[in-house]
């Protein structure tokens, strides 16, 4: 008998002993029912580990002072050192304020005007128009980065630009726009409003078709005015979707869109729009003299208030969530 | 105006009213700017840098589209973002349904552990050098795989594809074919995505948009100018200004011309870079709302 028939017949075996024995562990009968799920589950668990659970170990290099021939895990520890030369660094305050300011602006910005539109596109009677509105709205949301911001510097050129030629018209000088440092923050939010408004309302519209038609009905009976209903029943409806959409973004308030922010530099603005993403990028990979190190410490400062950050809103957000449920 | 309206009381009239002039202003205040920049593409140049251009194209032309046509480093952009994004998006697609498939599954023995390992990924990263490292270590820098690999599977995608996944597809429905002797796999290909429909248009949308748009992967992991998307290349003439005059026509003496061209070219080039993912967006657009739906109904 040659070894692979022997390998086969035990492998029988086995397979009749799985059968066999019912009262072998509940844990391997779980595993080996969903065998096939594992199986569907292997890549994507693969490129997990790879991609997202790799790095979180390379990220010790913010805790070493890391020599590409000695590898991450050869290169020597300096414990909070990186840490704290950022922290006591020239740049810190004033990376950190400007990634706060544009986040709370954004925040604060970019909250009403998706409630608005959801509200006003409820009330719209002509159904052509309320299609045109949300197609068009919605649009800008997929454009890239690189467009958006090419839009914005074409649109606001000082010169050319159709912002200062409307601004021309009224009677106004022109603005160098790109070129004020305070102009800096307002132009990366209303952008944003511009781009997002017609895509972040689309959560409202669908919580305000999931409330109940019976309050309109009876409100109407009461003779309410179609401002007193949105007033009193729509916005009540839409409220708790708005407030928990709220504090789960205040969870990412370090997360400002860093990709737009850095094509959106230059070297006049750069007081007001160095954030920490872009002082990460440009220490750890443009820089002169590269300090890998250094930057990696930056990112992971960042991501543990993140985390925090997160894991606090989340608990509110739950917490709010049952307490207007209920 | 019709009859509904002539009917109601004065408030609810002013009220219509008002409303009608809100949504017309927001309405105006984003669609403006697109009208203003496709009539801009298709106008003279001189009538584009002199501000003659308020609502429709003056003189049209197609100039700024030829100046377009003719930079060849464009079309290689293209080229190579056609192939990034959809080679990009049906991996994505692939490993998300992979991924969200078992995870929708009630009886999957060590989901919530799968969960949680999801799911931390999306509130803690070992950052963009580890990640640039990883990727350098795997000898993906400068090669296409850096444009398709490291962004293979984005969890929220995941979570909205296994929300559905649990809402819309029965359990009876697996009882039954598990009875007929069907296995998970046979059941993902042949039921699962083939009731999915509405998810995946919307995933796929999602994915194919990001693959499209994605600049600065390609900014860190690329060198070589033939493997650049189209976004690094209209970085580098719609952001920084820099435009190869030599691909220009037209006499390159007259720089006053030139420069009019250079402003036509690059409202051309928003347009045209546009254009594909636009082509795509009504036929998922009566999806989106369910997707964003089931994005919020997570847990």
């Amino acid at each position: 008998m040659s070894m692979s028939t022997i390998g086969t017949n035990i492998k029988s075996n086995n397979a009749t002993d799985i059968k066999r024995k019912p009262g072998r562990s509940p844990i391997v009968k779980k595993i080996v029912k969903s065998r096939q799920l594992y199986i569907l589950m292997a890549l994507p668990f693969l490129y997990l580990i790879i991609f997202k659970y790799v790095p979180m170990y390379g990220a010790q290099i913010a805790f070493k002072n890391f020599v590409v021939t000695k590898g991450i895990w050869g290169s020597d520890w300096v414990g909070l050192k990186n840490f704290v030369r950022f922290v006591n660094s020239y740049d810190f305050w004033r990376i950190l304020k400007n990634t706060l300011i544009l986040s709370f602006y954004n925040l604060v910005a970019s909250f009403p005007f998706p409630i608005l539109l959801a509200l006003g596109l409820n009330y719209l009677r002509n159904r052509f128009f309320r299609k045109v509105v949300q197609m068009v709205t919605y649009a800008p949301h997929f454009i890239s980065i690189v467009v958006i911001v090419g839009i914005i510097k074409e649109l606001l050129d000082p010169r050319i630009g159709m912002v200062n030629k409307i601004i021309g018209f009224f009677g106004f000088d022109p603005i160098n726009f790109m070129g004020e440092i305070s102009m800096f923050s307002s132009i990366y939010v209303w952008s944003d409003v511009w781009q997002h408004i017609g895509f972040n309302c689309i959560i409202f519209i669908a919580a305000l078709a999931a409330i109940d038609p019976a309050l309109h009905e009876a409100a109407v009976v009461d003779g309410a005015s179609k401002f007193r209903r949105m007033w009193h029943i729509d916005l009540p409806g839409i409220m708790p979707m708005a407030i928990i959409l709220l504090i789960l973004n205040t969870g990412h308030i370090l997360d400002v869109g860093f990709e737009k922010v850095l094509l959106l530099q230059n070297p006049i603005n750069l007081k007001a729009s160095e954030i920490i993403d872009t002082y990460v990028y440009k220490v750890g990979l443009t820089a002169q003299v590269a300090n890998y190190s250094y930057s990696t410490a930056i990112g992971l400062f960042k991501s543990v208030i993140n985390l925090v950050l997160l894991l606090a809103v989340n608990k509110i957000a739950q917490k709010t969530r049952q307490a207007s449920l209920w | 105006m019709n009859i509904a309206f002539r009917n109601e009381s004065l408030p609810d009239k002013l009220f219509t009213i008002l409303n009608g002039l809100i949504i017309t202003v927001l309405f105006v205040s984003v669609f403006y700017p697109i009208i203003y920049i496709v009539s801009a593409s298709f106008s003279d140049s001189q009538a584009v840098v002199s501000g003659e251009v308020w609502l429709w194209p003056v003189r049209p032309t197609l100039e700024g589209y030829s100046a377009v046509f003719n930079y060849n480093q464009v079309w290689v952009g293209f080229k190579n973002s056609v192939i990034y994004t959809v080679a990009g998006t049906a991996i994505n697609v692939g490993m998300t349904v992979l991924a969200a498939y078992p995870l929708s599954r009630k009886d999957f023995y060590g989901k919530n552990t799968f969960m949680i390992l999801f799911m931390f990924t999306t509130m803690f990263t070992g950052g963009l050098i580890p990640n640039y490292l990883l990727v350098k270590q795997l000898g993906m820098l400068d090669s296409v795989w850096a444009m398709i690999i490291p962004g293979a599977l984005t969890v929220w995608n995941v979570i909205i594809a296994r929300t559905y996944f649990q809402m819309s597809i029965p359990d009876e429905l697996l009882e039954a074919a598990q009875l007929d002797g069907c296995n998970d796999l046979q059941f993902v290909w042949k039921i699962v995505i083939r009731l999915s429909g509405p998810i995946l248009a919307v995933i796929t949308l999602y994915y194919a948009a990001a693959n499209w748009n994605q600049y600065f992967n390609a900014m860190i992991y690329l060198k070589s100018q033939d493997l650049y998307p189209l976004q690094l290349v209209l970085k580098d003439i719609l952001v920084k200004n820099d435009i190869d005059v030599a691909m220009l026509a037209g006499d390159p003496a007259d720089a006053a011309k030139r420069e009019a061209l250079k402003t036509l070219l690059k409202y051309s080039l928003i347009v045209i870079s546009t254009v594909p993912l636009l082509l795509f967006y009504p036929f998922v657009q009566k999806y989106l709302v369910k997707g964003v739906m089931v994005g919020s109904l997570k847990g």
